[in-house]
């Protein structure tokens, strides 16, 4: 017997396993429900320590058909302390301390958290019998859907807005897949796949897998725990566009305790969003638990979403946890995806910056403090989105293959003192107010 | 005046299959009168007990969502095209 199912997130009534987002009932979403003194037994930090380092290991938490055999190894990304970074983030001494970045940036295969979702959708896709996946995307699902459905031998059809980045548009083109512009924004892309999913047969991963999809999220809880040492940290920075993935975190931790696999505790969760696409942090600051939907306007097009569906509960999940959201604007999310790049040699695309900037404004405002444990979770990579960091480093003069040449050069740049980069230009700053 | 309304399969069954509407309404509040009339099932299913229209009901007016024109105050234009969609988080990334 299947330990999975579907439930309505609000009126209760379960649906079993088919390929369906919304309750008939009352139109609200729907989501896994796991029989979990089933799942007892069967899961302990032993067993899953012993499994190949991806997100398979914690099969028994995800709704895996049965006789799955996954074709990719997906996740265990890493998690590692940021001291650098925590020194910087910190408005005053202690430094940040116990600060680290999950690296999903180097998710396999197409770099970045989506290759985790559309993992477990796909799964299903086939189980009921599609033969083409789709999606709405901002791009990295996009990514991940062509890359994914290439692999697993399905067509993919993927729907996006018209003016997204080029290289998540080539990312997509690469595998294959059948790239549909749409002369609109994310909002109305996703829109209209709602009504294309009405209309054909299609495994679209956001619309009628989308409970599937969603549980993929959580596997970047159950690594932080697990990398942590089986031990929740004490708080969580999350960049949030949909606002899914914040909640499937704190589903996570919440199963991981419920299974006895790591000690109760009450994590915070901070929410991050752009300032010129907020909704999320606009409703957590104004104290409204309802989303008053924006038009974006920001360069963090991952996460420009202007009406996030799952916004309420990434509300819910904020508030209930003692946790606040932040957001930062286009230039600082420009100054955020340098810093990281700086200090810990990472190089993530603009939500990372969201992110990054908005952990600084949490410590900034003592909403984190510098000793307690905090993850930000760093989404997808860099070199997708190289656009925004056009025209911020100078094509430098070429010099002549000679050394003399170049001691030149050195004496020059050493004369100029030309500081390049964010950290250094920073630090001379306080160095010169002090 | 006549708009027209787009019914979601999902919510179908509850309309005798009836997948499209033309009616007169002049603004929501009217529309969902004449859909709570025209198809008495469908009514719990698009508002909650209250009576308010569902939190995960979506409206969209020729492609807008209708809380950027002004949500229950709009008045409908003749020949607007009303969608009643399931809301739907959309991916990240």
């Amino acid at each position: 017997m299947c330990h999975y199912e579907l439930r309505c997130r609000e009126c209760g009534r379960t649906w079993g396993n088919q390929p369906r987002s919304i309750c008939d009932e009352c139109f609200s979403p729907l989501e896994v429900a796991y029989d979990y003194d089933a799942l007892k037994p069967s899961v302990s930090r032993e067993r899953i320590s012993q499994r190949p380092p991806n997100m398979w290991r914690y099969s028994e938490l995800l709704p895996l058909p049965q006789g799955y055999e996954p074709r990719l190894p997906v996740g265990f990304t890493p998690l590692f302390k940021a001291p650098h970074l925590g020194k910087r983030l910190s408005a005053t001494a202690p430094a940040a301390g116990n600060l680290y970045i999950k690296n999903d940036a180097v998710c396999l295969p197409t770099l970045s958290f989506k290759d985790r979702v559309v993992a477990v959708a796909l799964a299903n896709a086939r189980e009921f019998g599609f033969d083409t996946v789709s999606c709405s995307s901002t791009g990295n699902l996009a990514n991940a859907v062509a890359a994914h459905a290439a692999r697993e031998g399905l067509k993919a059809w993927i729907f996006i807005p018209s003016d997204l980045e080029p290289a998540k548009i080539l990312g997509t083109n690469v595998f294959g897949a059948k790239v549909v512009r749409i002369a609109g924004n994310y909002d109305q892309v996703n829109r209209l796949c709602s009504q294309i999913a009405d209309e054909h047969r299609w495994g679209f991963v956001n619309v009628n897998l989308r409970p599937y999809y969603a549980e993929g999220s959580k596997t970047v809880g159950f690594e932080i725990a697990e990398q942590l040492g089986w031990r929740l940290p004490d708080n969580i920075v999350c960049p949030m566009a949909g606002g899914s993935l914040i909640t499937k975190i704190k589903k996570a931790f919440d199963e991981l305790i419920k299974l006895g696999l790591v000690e109760p505790k009450e994590v915070k969760f901070f929410g991050a969003q752009a300032t010129g696409c907020s909704p999320i942090s606009t409703a957590v600051k104004t104290g409204s638990s309802e989303i008053e939907p924006q038009k974006p306007s920001t360069i963090a097009r991952s996460l420009a979403i202007g009406n996030p569906a799952d916004g309420h509960y990434a509300i819910k999940t904020i508030k209930g946890s003692g946790g606040w959201s932040e957001d930062v604007s286009d230039p600082e999310v420009v100054d955020s995806i340098r810093l990281l790049a700086e200090t810990e040699g990472i190089f993530t695309e603009t939500a990372g910056g969201v992110t990054v900037g908005c952990a600084g404004k949490l410590y900034r405002q003592d909403r984190i403090l510098p000793d307690e444990t905090t993850v930000l979770c760093v989404t997808g990579n860099g070199l997708k989105t190289t656009d925004v960091l056009a025209g911020v480093y100078q094509t430098e003069r070429p010099i002549a293959p000679k050394l003399v040449e170049f001691e030149a050069y050195l004496q020059q740049t050493l004369e100029l003192e030309e500081v390049p980069g964010v950290v250094a230009a920073t630090e001379e700053v306080a160095g010169i107010g002090a | 005046m006549s708009i027209t309304v787009q019914i979601p399969t999902a919510l179908r069954r509850h309309t005798d299959g009836v997948g499209s509407i033309t009616c007169a309404a002049s603004n929501l509040g009217e529309l969902f009168t004449v859909l709570d009339e025209k198809f008495p099932e469908l009514k719990p299913h698009i508002r909650d007990d209250k009576g308010q229209i569902r939190r995960f009901l979506n409206i969209y007016v020729n492609e807008e969502d209708i809380r950027f024109l002004g949500g229950q105050s709009y008045a409908f234009q003749e020949g607007d095209e009303v969608l009643l969609v399931p809301s739907i988080a959309g991916g990240k990334g």
